[in-house]
């Protein structure tokens, strides 16, 4: 289908000149995100020079791990050419039930709250998933139908209480503002970054993961190719609802006092985040560690305008036109690429 | 060419397609029924019941709910109308092949600008004008962005909603306007004079309804929405102009969401940047569950009109049954947008499990039987 996804599927063969040429150009737009981050810092920077000080890149850094967490999930259902808009409510149920854990069950690790939420959030993705994959539903539907169906479980769930912060732990509620001895950089962010980093080589690297750009770029040719796409597409699923699960522990830790409405709207931001960061809204192309940019360059852009004095109320008409050019300009590139594939097939006589 | 295999596989980008065999355009409904009126009749006849049956568990509930106030305060009236207007665009959209997400942020900015146009004393015809000359310039840069850009729908209005919503917290910030004139206010608040029942809002949906319906379903234009839905290319070597067209649907859309805008903020008597909030994934669903297929190509009016009104009498009803938390709607919603999928799928998905028995058994060395030779 379209040439990115070729070469995303092609990085094992000898590298030809075809093949070196593509791969450039998609690293080129993960660089791209680099760049354009770069740019941001360093104008505000230059005009505001207490843009750098360590706090606010701390909480910059915190802010945007939460929903680099949940793109790096995201990313890897849309690169199989489906969506999950229930992201947004598996966090905001994930929150609350991880948060009420500590009031239930006084002593409770932190590490089993964690691996309740990613537990919690599994779940939830299997179903989307099995219902997607297996029942042939459009994804698009089923996770339509998540949103609200995990969103009422959770106000059902929920009724009128909430969870305050006075009911958790004080350690849990500076897992968000803890940082590494020494560098400054939160916890959270660091773990973000190793996160994606790891789902990056997966996706990369090993069979399974290659499978999912393969579903993406031609479903068709993938299920000839003998690839258990029912099987890719739930596990893609399932890790979407295990790191929205995981990004709402993440978020209660933020926020501290969590009720039914925790968390809702997210799922736009995240396919935002997704999107900006190179991934293709089809599927077969794009990586994570984009993915994971994508939100951090929102997240900064964001405190840019804040500390430049830009008038709060236009953030948001600044990240709609932020995410119109960053699909507009993704376009641009692969228009490029193609012309520029064509005619280099054309010179080798393929 | 590239352009045109991108959007072209939109569709199936929507409707994750997964590879089935012959999945992407193919219709998710009524392919395993024959005739060409007979998967229209079940699925509106499917719509009746479920109208009927939420009609008797209301009635069941509370004698009161078919009286004439309760219907005009808890069923049609409110934002039942509202939203039922969007759906309409939405599902010729839809019927294209193409999404707009981006409505229920298009009607917030109308809403904002009227706020601020009254703020500025603009005289209320030249608001009117305004504001749904604004709706119409933000449907045609959704459709310049889709149809000449080329962009995927579903991230372009994505993105949008973004946008549009962003323009308005911009216009208004945290004001709020709410001194409209009582003349206009009233239409949101009283019922339509001689149909006790009817909200203003929806009595336009219907009128609506009725013309958006003759022109799909009955001139050239419409049969053209559906050649697009079920073969882009194919309409295109027709003669069609494919993208004019969309173009021209996408437009509609946003003058059809700025009206919205306009009846919300009187309804409301209140204009701030949120209005409207969040509406676009209930417009979708109400489409979806109208019978207008996410693949494109396939869909019905009618359907619309059903699925608003199932929508409206459940939430109705629910609203009777005392201990249930009306938050937790959603879950209905949500459940039967499943249940509308799932259940025409039944058949096919029968098929598939016993393909899949067949050759598993195949696989483990058993004698083909005759009845694969059959289901194949």
């Amino acid at each position: 289908m379209s040439t990115a996804a070729t070469a995303e599927t092609q990085p094992r063969e000898e590298p030809t000149n075809q093949t070196r040429f593509v791969d450039l150009a998609l690293r080129a737009r993960t660089f791209g995100i680099v760049g354009v981050l770069g740019l941001v810092v360093l104008v505000t920077t230059s005009i505001q020079s207490r843009f750098l000080s360590s706090n606010d890149v701390q909480f910059i850094l915190s802010g945007a791990a939460i929903y680099a967490v949940m793109a790096v999930g995201e990313a890897m259902v849309i690169v199989t050419r489906n969506v999950d808009l229930s992201v947004g409510s598996v966090a905001g149920l994930s929150a609350f039930v991880c948060a009420g854990l500590f009031h239930e069950l006084p002593g409770i690790p932190t590490v089993a709250v964690f691996a309740i939420g990613a537990l919690l959030g599994g779940g939830c993705g299997l179903i989307t998933g099995l219902l997607s994959a297996i029942c042939r539903i459009p994804s698009l539907v089923v996770t339509l139908a998540m949103l609200w169906i995990v969103r009422s479980v959770d106000v059902l769930l929920v009724g009128g209480a909430q969870v305050t912060a006075g009911q958790v732990p004080r350690s849990f509620l500076l897992i968000f503002y803890d940082t590494i001895p020494g560098i400054g950089v939160p916890d959270i962010a660091v773990g973000a970054a190793v996160l994606a980093v790891a789902v990056y080589f997966y996706m990369s690297s090993f069979r399974s993961g290659r499978d999912l750009y393969a579903i993406g770029s031609d479903p068709d040719a993938a299920r000839l190719a003998g690839i258990p796409i029912a099987k890719r597409i739930t596990t893609a699923f399932v890790m979407s609802g295990a790191l929205a699960g995981i990004a709402g522990v993440l978020y209660a830790s933020q926020i501290g006092t969590i009720d039914s409405t925790a968390a809702t709207g997210y799922e736009l931001q995240v396919i935002a985040s997704v999107v900006i960061g190179g991934v293709a809204i089809f599927g077969g192309s794009g990586n994570v560690i984009g993915a994971a940019l994508g939100a951090l360059l929102l997240g900064t852009i964001t405190s840019a305008l804040y500390t430049l004095g830009v008038n709060q109320n236009w953030d948001e008409a600044f990240q709609g036109l932020l995410i119109i050019l960053a699909i507009t300009l993704d376009r641009g590139i692969q228009a490029q690429l193609a012309s520029a594939l064509r005619r280099r097939r054309v010179r080798l006589g393929a | 060419m590239e352009p045109d295999t991108q959007l072209s596989s939109v569709a199936s980008a929507l409707a994750g397609s997964d590879g089935a065999p012959g999945a992407g355009p193919e219709p998710l409904r009524g392919r395993r029924i024959g005739g060409t009126l007979s998967p229209l009749l079940r699925w509106e006849t499917g719509l009746v019941v479920l109208l009927i049956g939420v009609v008797i568990f209301g009635l069941d509930t509370s004698s009161a709910f078919t009286s004439d106030s309760y219907l005009f305060s808890q069923v049609l009236g409110g934002q039942v109308g509202e939203i039922a207007l969007m759906t309409l665009p939405m599902a010729l959209i839809i019927i294209t092949g193409e999404i707009d997400l981006s409505v229920a942020s298009t009607a917030g900015m109308a809403s904002s600008l009227m706020g601020y146009l009254f703020m500025h004393h603009w005289s209320i015809a030249l608001i009117f004008v305004t504001v749904l000359a604004m709706g119409a310039v933000a449907g045609a840069f959704n459709g310049f962005l889709v149809t000449r850009v080329g962009l995927p729908s579903l991230a372009v209005t994505i993105g949008t909603l973004t946008l549009y919503r962003g323009i308005a917290i911009g216009i208004l910030g945290a004001n709020t306007y709410s001194t409209f004139p009582t003349f206009w206010t009233n239409i949101g608040v009283n019922p339509v004079p001689g149909l006790p029942f009817m909200s203003w809002a929806f009595l336009i949906f219907l009128v609506m309804a009725a013309l958006v319906g003759i022109v799909l379903h009955m001139t050239p234009l419409g049969r053209t929405l559906f050649a697009i839905g079920a073969n882009r290319e194919a309409a295109q070597f027709a003669g069609i102009r494919v993208k004019r067209t969309k173009f021209m649907l996408y437009t509609f859309s946003g003058v059809v969401c700025a009206f919205v805008g306009i009846l919300l903020t009187f309804r409301l008597n209140t204009a701030v940047s949120n209005n409207a909030y969040g509406l676009e994934l209930t417009v979708v669903a109400t489409a979806l569950l109208g019978g207008i297929s996410i693949f494109g190509g396939k869909g019905t009016i009618v359907g619309v009109l059903l699925a608003n009104l199932v929508f409206a009498g459940i939430e109705g009803a629910l609203y009777l049954t005392t201990g249930f938390n009306e938050s937790a709607f959603p879950i209905v919603t949500g459940g039967l947008l499943l249940a509308s999928v799932l259940i025409p799928n039944f058949p096919e998905l029968r098929r598939r499990a016993r393909e899949a028995v067949h050759r598993r058994r195949r696989l483990h060395g058993a004698a083909p039987s005759v009845e694969q030779g059959v289901s194949r």
